[in-house]
């Protein structure tokens, strides 16, 4: 089967560090950033592990406030 | 493959639904409201219903439902969204109406509006966000808290002999002849929140066939409420609420 | 439908008058003494001629907010009700002002408090004109004596909501409710059609059409400086209607020694006391008001200038009395009259009322 490859990208601003991304995460992709925080004060959510992302879209369709878009493509 | 390259907009699979306003929503971090706003957003769009859907919004904290979902509005005195409804609902019978209601609005203040309104079948979707608990008014006890629960108004905890049964509302809404469909979901999971999607669809494909009332049903967490981080809500939610308000259709003619 | 002479009763006649002056809309619910408006309509079945949709809901408050729905999205819409039934409706009128929604609300006033008596009553003028809801607000609110009036009001009372996007009520007693007359039905007046209204009504919560921007009907305003503009807003809009819909009726004030003010059907009631009192060489001029809000201050001071004294005659324990007084600035002795608990006073007892609190005093 074609090798598929995903990434993300995060509102930084629009995300209040909930975690439920990270939880819903299959390839343990995500995480909340550990020191940096957005304007209101909310470690937002970042990939750390970006090679894991297989674009499944589980983060977004849980995600609170609508923050990450996702993109996938084939790769072989 | 670096990701810049996997960022590209042709490889887009998933964004912000459209119908979903750029202002942030006021909701506590990893609410259920926003996931449900999001559904909407998009299940409206995807429908081509964005000119002719009409959302009412009740008192609690989805009041500010208005400011995001970008179709048009009324805001409904506490519990009384389903006559507001009703009334738009008969009066403009080309557009599509629903209710966006809290289990104080739906089954407190609201019951007899909410019995009646599915009792004469109107065909409007009526979105129940039940997450046992007053959230705008920081947490008190609502007619779906569990036994035992612990809010801002049974701070020992939930007792029957005090404050009476949990009320499981969309019961009664099913064994209404007037009621079409009528579904308990969840949205704290990616499988359970397509589910969802699914069935607000679903609710509004009824609506426009004139089949009748739809009742969708969101269990759904308050983690300020519940005074819990969002993951140890979902936790809790599905140990505890699903046990009392199991999930599924109750009915779907 | 052709303008028509009928015989009918009041509350018949709102239901006649309802369908002919175009409403699309009523919500209703049963209660005496005006169970016949809702009655009426769903016999005459509207709905297979002008399209005009009639409802009995669950409560008065869900019909009120029903009336708040349609209203929301353009719709001319209405409720009646009884006074306690009113009584349930407060918080809906107070949504539907504070929205600044056309809306009309028929109070057909029975004797309180509590459930009270079902024979007429005047009772409930405070609650209509001092507002029976929370906050700042009023209704326009005409006051009907005659049938006649009570059609013409249906029409008068909704032009004047989309006017000034405003509630109005009609504040009928239980007699004018109940009682037949003689009445001229208006023609039929057409239903606006759905482009006519998206044009009367850009700000109707009635779908996005041609993607403009939403419309959101709210009263919920949390930033308290934006809260203040609204309320000074909805001000001045009163002070405009106060300014042009005032209304009133004089009946010989010029010459008279003596003034009555009543207001419904008891106006009527006093007009036959005037002329007893002539018969017995006291000369009694009567101001009606037909706006009890705006009230008809100026009509009033004006018209006691020079008389001896002012009766009100009121179905109630004194309440449009302290408008009067308030009119007049106790320039002269200002008396009450009334009987309570549905008792409907006889003409002469209100002469009688007026030798005793004003002549012989």
């Amino acid at each position: 089967m074609a090798k598929v490859k995903g990434a993300i990208t995060v509102n930084v601003e629009r995300c209040k560090g909930c975690n439920l991304c990270v939880v819903a995460c299959p390839t343990n992709t995500l995480a909340l950033q550990p020191n940096e925080v957005n304007d209101r004060g909310y470690h937002y959510a970042y990939m750390a592990n970006p090679d894991n992302c297989t674009g499944c879209c589980s983060c977004a369709w849980v995600c609170p406030d609508a923050c990450i878009e996702v993109y996938r493509v084939k790769v072989d | 493959m670096e990701i810049q390259d996997i960022i590209r907009p042709e490889n887009k699979v998933y964004s912000k639904p459209e119908l979903l306003d750029e202002v942030h929503m006021h909701y506590c971090p990893g609410c259920s409201h926003g996931v449900i706003h999001k559904l909407l957003a998009e299940v409206i769009a995807e429908m081509g219903l964005t000119d002719k859907t009409i959302g009412v919004s009740p008192v609690g904290c989805a009041v500010f439902a208005y400011n995001y979902i970008d179709v048009d509005w009324v805001e409904a005195a506490h519990g009384r969204a389903p006559a507001v409804a009703t009334a738009v609902s008969r009066l403009w019978p080309e557009n599509v109406v629903f209710t966006y209601q809290g289990d104080g609005d739906m089954s407190a203040i609201g019951t007899a509006e909410s019995i009646h309104a599915a009792n004469r079948g109107e065909n409007i979707v009526m979105v129940f966000v039940n997450n046992a608990i007053y959230g705008m008014t920081g947490g008190q006890m609502a007619p779906t808290t569990l036994v035992g629960q612990k809010t801002a108004t049974t701070p020992y905890g939930r007792r029957i002999d005090l404050n009476g049964h949990p009320l499981e509302i969309t019961n009664l809404m099913a064994i209404l002849d007037g009621t079409c469909y009528v579904t308990r979901q969840s949205v704290h999971t990616p499988a359970n929140v397509r589910k969802t999607k699914a069935a607000l669809k679903k609710a509004f494909e009824n609506a426009l066939a004139k089949k009748g009332t739809s009742v969708v049903e969101v269990v759904a967490t308050c983690n300020s409420g519940w005074k819990m981080s969002p993951e140890k809500s979902n936790e809790w939610m599905a140990e505890h609420m699903f046990a009392k308000y199991p999930l599924g259709d109750l009915k779907n003619e | 439908m052709k303008e028509e002479v009928r015989l009918m009763k009041g509350n018949e006649a709102i239901a006649h008058a309802a369908i002919r002056f175009g409403f699309d809309g009523y919500f209703g619910y049963p209660i005496t003494p005006q169970s016949e408006v809702l009655e009426t309509l769903e016999e005459l079945m509207p709905w297979e001629t002008t399209g005009m949709v009639v409802l009995q809901a669950e409560s008065e408050v869900a019909a009120i907010n029903m009336v708040y729905g349609g209203a929301a999205s353009g719709k001319a819409v209405m409720t009646s009700s009884s006074s306690p039934g009113v009584s349930l409706k407060q918080e809906g009128i107070s949504y539907i002002a504070a929205a600044s929604l056309p809306a009309l609300i028929l109070n057909v006033m029975r004797g309180g408090p509590g459930l009270g008596t079902i024979q007429p009553s005047q009772a409930d003028y405070f609650q209509a004109t001092k507002g029976g809801g929370h906050g700042d607000y009023h209704l326009i609110v005409l006051a009907p004596s005659t049938v006649q009036e009570m059609v013409d009001f249906v029409g008068l009372g909704m032009d004047l909501a989309f006017k000034y996007t405003n509630p109005a009520m009609i504040l009928a007693d239980g007699i004018v409710g109940q009682m037949m007359e003689k009445v001229v039905l208006p023609e039929q007046r057409p239903r606006r059609t759905e482009e006519e209204i998206r044009r009367q009504c850009p700000w109707a919560a009635d779908g996005r059409k041609d993607s403009r921007k939403r419309n959101v009907i709210t009263s919920l305003e949390l930033e308290s400086s934006r809260m203040e503009i609204i309320n000074h807003q909805l001000q001045a809009r009163y002070r405009e209607i106060e300014k042009n819909e005032t209304r009133w009726e004089e009946i010989d004030v010029e010459g008279a020694d003596y003034l009555i003010v009543a207001f419904g059907s008891i106006a009527r009631i006093c007009d036959k006391a005037k002329e007893l009192a002539a018969e017995k060489g006291i000369k009694v001029g009567i101001v009606r008001p037909i706006t009890l809000w705006p009230f008809p201050s100026e009509a009033i001071r004006k018209a006691a200038e020079g008389k001896k004294g002012v009766l009100c005659v009121e179905l109630n324990a004194g309440q449009m009395i302290e408008d009067v007084r308030l009119a007049i600035h106790d320039s002269l002795p200002v008396e009450h009259f009334g009987r309570l608990g549905g008792i409907i006073p006889s003409p002469d007892e209100v002469v009688t009322a007026l030798e005793e609190k004003l002549i012989n005093k």
